[in-house]
């Protein structure tokens, strides 16, 4: 045992365990990827009095198995005019910032790929590059549609993502630092502690009045930012056909639907680390420490799943029963609302820090 | 849009009331019965009126019943009809071709509605797909075989439709 624990201290051991680290995570991702477009179509089919995907294996479980199958084995159509290796680049930039997100996400105590002190920016820097993939794709097409779709989806992350970034900014003001684990320990206990409820336990519960409509803004936020409904105006099939990925096709679209969907489970996630206490559970857990570490941390990952998977409904949701915005909306949302609402967020989650009764001066 | 007016729909969307309700009902549907219909296991119930796949009738003891009159060509709004006559050797007058172009047709069901002999019926059959256009050129023997193939429920549906004519 002692001889095992020094060769994962060596740098070889250390390498062969974060890669090991990834690809787990990598696979587990993917397949949860699967089964949540399965569980989306069936809740769309609900709410639309069908019954969705029920015929590849029991309940239809394995119908995203089979698209996989059908997407890898279409032909490739690369478009005559279009840049072929930029072509092929934007699916995988789209992907490997996807997969590179989840890198810094607390799953539960001590389970993430990588503990840096930044992971806020990290994530933020991450989310933003996003945008490369969708504008060289739409170019890289040499077509019109795509290229509207590029140019409309680019403006829509660049707009929202100021909003967003001013809500993460009241995250980490409350918190007082940008790492993820700390920011997921700062809200343990009752679930009052969450971020949403103010972050600081029953004395800060006023900020709620102030948090719980950030939330609401990074939710919303988060759904321009995938390019999501109400916001998929980059894909919108009634004008733009599907908008930058209208020429891509097999594994390039298969690569860029992944994508997206991993970027929404991922932003499902964030919510829930930023607002919801991340793997905290909504009580005091002292038990804990008469569990067994690896227990404690499966009990930790439980809790990550269920806020996780409720903001996931909560996308399909929207998905379901809102209306696509007109363009001029969306930047109108952006801009006059959010952005105005979420700097005097900034302004009063700061000065309430500062001035309020047992804090600061 | 008055001032208070302006106030309430703010308030409202702030509130997000539309999205509460909305939300509200799109989960009372998810709980309801489903309307689906699984089709190759389960059908709809059909008309016996309902127009599909034409078919060329017998008489009980075999003798087919068209005797080339060409209304139902004649009345064709397509013109997807083509038929040639000639008398057969008993005397009697027949049609040597009869071909029906399914790509034309248009099923209104005016052929069926045209023959005095209830020879030319648009049958209960929807599932005649096929792969090329040539195979959807039906000739008499086609039809024929079809008529053979469908009789049973030809006869039921066209009886339990005669009150109404």
């Amino acid at each position: 045992m002692q001889g095992a624990q020094s060769f994962w201290a060596t740098p070889g051991g250390w390498t062969l365990l974060t890669v090991a680290q990834i690809v787990f995570i990598a696979i587990v991702v993917m397949v949860s990827v699967a089964f949540l477009i399965y569980g989306e179509r069936k809740l769309f089919a609900g709410a639309q009095m069908r019954k969705g995907p029920n015929v590849v294996g029991p309940f239809g479980l394995l119908q995203s198995f089979a698209d996989l199958g059908k997407f890898l084995l279409k032909e490739l159509l690369i478009p005559d005019g279009a840049n072929k290796w930029l072509f092929m680049l934007a699916p995988v930039i789209s992907v490997v910032l996807a997969f590179g997100g989840w890198a810094v996400i607390p799953f539960s105590s001590g389970w993430m790929v990588s503990n840096i002190n930044v992971g806020v920016l990290y994530l933020f820097a991450v989310s933003s590059l996003g945008v490369y993939g969708v504008i060289v794709g739409g170019w890289a097409s040499n077509s019109k549609y795509p290229f509207l779709g590029a140019l409309r989806s680019a403006a829509q992350m660049v707009s929202y993502e100021v909003s967003i970034g001013f809500v993460i900014v009241t995250v980490v003001i409350l918190t007082g630092s940008m790492n993820l684990q700390t920011i997921v320990a700062h809200q343990a206990g009752w679930f009052w502690n969450w971020n949403i409820f103010g972050g600081g336990g029953l004395r800060n519960l006023p900020l709620a009045l102030v948090m719980i409509p950030m939330t609401i803004i990074f939710f919303i936020s988060s759904l321009a930012e995938t390019n999501r409904p109400p916001f998929d105006l980059a894909e919108a099939e009634s004008e733009l056909v599907a908008g930058y990925q209208v020429e891509y096709s097999s594994g390039l679209y298969l690569m860029i639907y992944l994508a997206e969907m991993m970027n929404i489970i991922l932003l499902s996630g964030l919510i829930g680390v930023f607002f919801f206490g991340g793997w905290q559970a909504p009580f005091p857990t002292p038990f804990l420490a008469h569990w067994s570490p690896t227990l404690a941390s499966l009990f930790g990952f439980f809790w990550f799943l269920v806020k996780t998977g409720f903001w996931f409904y909560m996308f399909a949701m929207i998905r379901i029963i809102v209306p696509r915005y007109r363009y001029d909306q969306l930047m109108r949302l952006g801009w006059k609302v959010f952005l105005p609402t979420s700097l005097a967020a900034v302004v009063l989650v700061a000065a309430w820090q500062v001035f309020a009764p047992g804090h600061g001066v | 849009m008055t001032f208070a007016a302006r106030i309430n729909q703010a308030v409202q969307g702030a509130a997000l009331m539309d999205f509460g309700r909305a939300f509200g009902l799109a989960m009372k549907h998810v709980w309801a019965p489903k309307k689906t219909v699984m089709y190759p296991n389960e059908r709809n119930p059909q008309s016996p009126r309902f127009r599909g796949e034409h078919v060329l009738r017998r008489y009980p003891n075999g003798e087919e019943r068209c005797i080339a009159c060409k209304l139902c060509e004649a009345i064709c709004p397509a013109q997807a009809i083509y038929i040639e006559a000639e008398p057969r050797a008993d005397g009697s007058r027949r049609a040597t071709r009869y071909d029906i172009d399914m790509v034309k047709c248009i099923y209104c069901g005016l052929c069926q509605e045209a023959c005095p002999v209830d020879a030319i019926v648009e049958g209960p059959n929807i599932e005649f797909a096929v792969e090329t256009r040539e195979e959807l050129y039906y000739d008499k023997q086609r039809l024929l075989d079809n008529g053979d193939r469908w009789e049973q429920q030809i006869a039921k549906n066209l009886e339990l439709d005669a009150p109404y004519r």
